[in-house]
């Protein structure tokens, strides 16, 4: 019997919810105009599901039937799960029911890679060309582009789709040929690296006379890596990061953990990935971006090349770092206060734009972080000093989230 | 103490129009009671006007935009929290918003927040069901916000839905959209619900599967989606179940044996050995550009885009060898295509050497570099790598075997001989590179890095000499 949209549905919806990616930031803001749909620029989520991920977009594949053998993969050509398959303007269909619904910002569509890799690609170009052609959709469209499809495709994409993403998959080239053999790292980084090519020639200052390029993937491209199915460490995976987000001009570098699907390969167990691991990796890719941390700086913070699953990676270098400290809140600099474990951008834009009216004290200090009693130890105020906390040896127990009793209750 | 009474809603008109009936008088704060309940009064009440003239406030723009939002909030003090701060600005303190640690500021902003995060939960959590109404097809949704809100959040709905008719009711008020135009009434009792497919199967079907129950953090979903919400959203009837099944579904996951190979699987596998490209002739170009690309006898591939290999005719008189591909060449996996390449490039033309008719290449065939941010930078390639690639080096020349070499730069030299020498003394000149000519120049980077321009423009002659030398050698050869 064949299988129905609600069927096909849970099939495809189950093989695609093991992208991390779920976002529909950044990129053009545009109205419905006479169309259907908008993007506002900001990220919206329609709903969280038990795990405290966001839904924003309709994430699903086109088809899960694939013919390479990534063991990692639920879709692997060697797993038992089910196949099914949607039509073009079933997905088209049910996507705008979704949005008008407001249910969805939009769609993000991958695919098994059932017979070539230009074959799939051109079926996921069709699938934003009708909505974007036909439907005149103007919400957001997220398209997975198939290492080694052809350049023309890829350009395509780019035309329809408001963000472009390429998994990298694997931290390591070496990684990739173990678990996932017939995948290219090379092909994957060259479609990375014309998606950034195509992107910056699209946002280039246009010349008077010139005709202005056509719009390109206005919100950038993305990558991911599943983290914990081969052995590489922490530190492997981050200096891969700092090379990618060099490289290719990503807003994002995606670290999934490794979870069971229920379709274990024999060869990788189904042995979840801890899901702290995946969260210091995140903070540790925050620090290097945002917080003006080097590679070499969280290198230091990484015994064994692993980040320490019981304290933040800011703490951890600050720990091995005590000299630096306390920090006079009222007078460092900008850097400095970044590098006081607790104090997140926001805090410390707070902090140099309210000192300049007046000093702060610990009292105006706690309305600006939510943390003071973790930032204590690392700074002087007019009415604080840490003294001998500082120095104190089990400094790191104290600061250590205690271990909680995991919230399972729906209390 | 003086009573003033304002509606629940209060637009900022209204609360304006109050506030300077108050400064008018001179009014401290602290003698002035807002109420939001039209009970009857306590103490004086605000009727008579007073003429208002001398009571302009110059407030900064930041000010009115955190009063429209604060004025939203549902919190009964949030008028006199207002006329606190507008006093203290008429009073002299007119940046009192940059004093974010101010209790004052810091409500204000707090009230600003509940009310802008109000507002982005009607955005998300709004669900509509289709309906017919009146002949007409009409998206009907319940919704029920925390704050006066629905002014601030009705163009959303219209910047996106406005090719469809909708009404959102909520217990403060509806709007509805309809035939383009926006109205705003009354609050009506919740609609009943009557079904909807798209919503009630697909949309739940599709809450449901994308759960990772390896994944369950219920505090972090309620942090998002508080509870007061899931009334009105149809998929949270299921979260109960799906957090309940969670921990035994991932037992079962984990206790579950391997998947056994459906047949499929190993006709697949088939089909794609055979499909695997045919190897061109071994000794061919395309056979060693392939090769290059596999390489892995240093570690450069690791973080490189892809090999760079050589370009031109295979019969090509003169062949040019710079050091290693960069940031543009390691993207496009063409050679000389970025800035200095560029430059070479129009060295070449003022020469009157045709590119095209000359095979450029590296020393070394990957991009070497260290990530800074979002750039990479260039880094020179030790000797150990550049002796690596020393054997594609050699496989090119035995290839195209040119009657002159042009080497640019220290390591093209390196890269050549298996010998250090320094550019400066041996350039102008032919030399014997094994019974092949060879010419020593600069590399064009090094002219784009000179700082003093006239410095620059001295070098660029100096290169075009050398390139115009080995024209006059490779022509008469």
């Amino acid at each position: 019997m064949p299988l129905n949209l609600l069927q096909k549905l849970e099939i495809l919806a189950e093989a695609a919810k093991y992208d991390a990616s779920c976002v529909s930031s950044g990129g053009d803001k545009r109205k419905a105009g006479k169309g259907l749909g908008s993007v506002t620029g900001q990220s919206i989520c329609h709903a969280f599901t038990p795990d405290g991920r966001c839904v924003s977009l309709l994430k699903i594949l086109l088809t899960n039937f694939c013919k390479y053998d990534c063991i990692y993969c639920v879709s692997r050509r060697s797993s038992n799960v089910r196949r099914a398959r949607f039509k073009v303007d079933e997905v088209v269909q049910l996507t705008l029911d979704l949005y008008r619904r407001n249910c969805i910002e939009g769609l993000f569509l991958s695919s098994g890679i059932a017979r070539s890799a230009d074959e799939t690609m051109a079926d996921l170009v069709r699938v934003a060309r009708t909505l974007r052609q036909e439907h005149a959709f103007r919400g957001y469209i997220h398209l997975k582009t198939i290492p080694g499809a052809s350049s023309e495709l890829l350009d395509e994409a780019g035309l329809y789709a408001d963000r472009l993403s390429m998994n990298v998959e694997m931290p390591a080239e070496a990684a990739l040929e173990e678990l996932a053999p017939e995948k290219s790292a090379t092909e994957i980084k060259q479609g990375l690296a014309r998606t950034r090519v195509k992107i910056e020639a699209s946002s280039e200052r246009t010349r008077a006379g010139r005709a202005r390029p056509p719009r390109f993937a206005p919100a950038g491209q993305s990558t991911q890596m599943v983290v914990g199915a081969d052995s590489s460490s922490d530190r492997d995976i981050l200096r891969a990061s700092a090379g990618l987000y060099a490289s290719y001009a990503l807003e994002r570098v995606y670290y999934s953990a490794f979870s069971p699907t229920g379709h274990a390969s024999a060869s990788l167990p189904a042995r979840p990935t801890p899901l702290m691991r995946e969260h210091r990796l995140y903070q540790a890719d925050w620090l290097l971006r945002f917080y003006g941390f080097t590679l070499p700086e969280i290198e230091e913070a990484l015994p064994g090349g692993m980040l320490d699953l019981s304290i933040d990676p800011k703490l951890a270098w600050a720990l091995t770092h005590r000299d630096l400290f306390p920090v006079d809140i009222n007078r460092a600099s900008r850097e400095m206060l970044l590098r006081v474990p607790g104090l997140g951008t926001r805090a410390v834009d707070g902090i140099i734009a309210a000192r300049k009216h007046a000093s702060l004290r610990l009292a105006e200090l706690k309305r600006l972080t939510n943390s003071v009693a973790r930032v204590r130890p690392f700074i002087t105020t007019p009415d604080w000093r840490p003294r001998a906390l500082l120095d104190d040896a089990h400094l790191k127990d104290r600061l250590a989230p205690k271990p909680q009793q995991l919230s399972l209750a729906l209390s | 103490m003086l009573m003033v009474s304002l509606p629940a809603d209060c637009d900022e008109e209204g609360f304006r129009a109050a506030a300077r009936q108050c400064l008018a008088r001179n009014l401290p704060p602290e003698q002035i009671a807002f109420t939001d309940e039209q009970t009857g009064s306590l103490f004086d009440t605000l009727e008579t006007n007073v003429p208002e003239s001398g009571v302009q406030v110059h407030v900064p723009r930041r000010f009115l935009t955190l009063l429209s939002k604060v004025l939203c909030h549902r919190a009964p003090d949030r008028f006199s929290l207002l006329y606190r701060l507008l006093w203290r600005i008429r009073k002299g303190e007119h940046n009192v918003l940059n004093r974010i640690a101010d209790a004052d500021v810091q409500q204000a902003e707090r009230y600003a927040k509940a009310v802008d995060k109000d507002v982005y939960r009607m955005h998300a959590y709004v669900r509509f069901s289709e309906r017919e109404i009146d002949g007409a097809r009409v998206f009907v949704a319940w919704h029920e916000p925390q704050h006066f809100i629905l002014n601030r959040a009705a163009s959303f709905f219209v910047d996106r839905f406005s090719n469809m008719d909708w009404l959102i009711c909520t217990p403060i008020g509806t709007i509805a959209w309809r035939d383009q135009k926006l109205d705003f009434g009354p609050a009506e009792a919740r609609p009943a619900s009557a079904g909807d497919a798209v919503l009630d199967e697909l949309w739940t079907a599709y809450y449901r599967t994308t759960f990772n129950p390896a994944r369950l953090r219920v505090n972090a979903m309620t942090a998002q989606m508080p509870k007061r919400h899931w009334p009105t959203m149809p998929e949270t009837a299921f979260i109960p179940e799906m957090v309940h099944q969670a921990q035994n579904r991932i037992k079962a996951m984990e206790e579950r044996a391997p998947d056994a190979r459906p047949r499929f699987a190993d006709v697949l596998a088939e089909r794609m050995r055979r499909a695997e490209p045919v190897v061109s002739h071994p000794d061919s170009f395309e056979a060693m550009r392939n090769e290059i690309h596999s390489c892995r006898e240093c570690p450069l591939h690791g973080p490189a885009t892809q090999a760079v290999s050589g370009e031109g005719p295979l019969d090509a008189s003169v062949m040019f060898v710079g050091e290693q591909p960069g940031d543009q060449e390691d993207l496009s996996g063409r050679p000389f295509v970025g800035p200095a390449g560029q430059l070479f490039d129009r060295a070449l033309a003022e020469i009157g050497i045709e590119r095209k008719k000359t095979y450029v290449t590296n020393a070394v065939k990957h991009f070497k570099f260290e990530p800074r941010g979002k750039r990479r930078v260039h880094s020179k390639p030790s000797a150990g790598e550049v002796s690596a690639c020393r054997f594609w080096l050699d496989r090119e020349i035995r290839t195209v075997s040119p009657k002159l070499i042009v080497a640019l730069g220290a390591t093209a030299i390196l890269g050549l001989t298996g010998r250090s020498m320094a550019v400066t003394k041996e350039r102008g000149r032919i030399l014997d590179l094994n019974g092949c000519s060879l010419l020593v120049t600069v590399h064009p980077s090094y002219l784009l890095r000179l700082p003093n321009p006239d410095a620059a423009e001295a070098e660029y002659q100096r290169f075009l000499q050398d390139l115009s030398l080995a024209k006059r050698w490779y022509e008469a050869a």
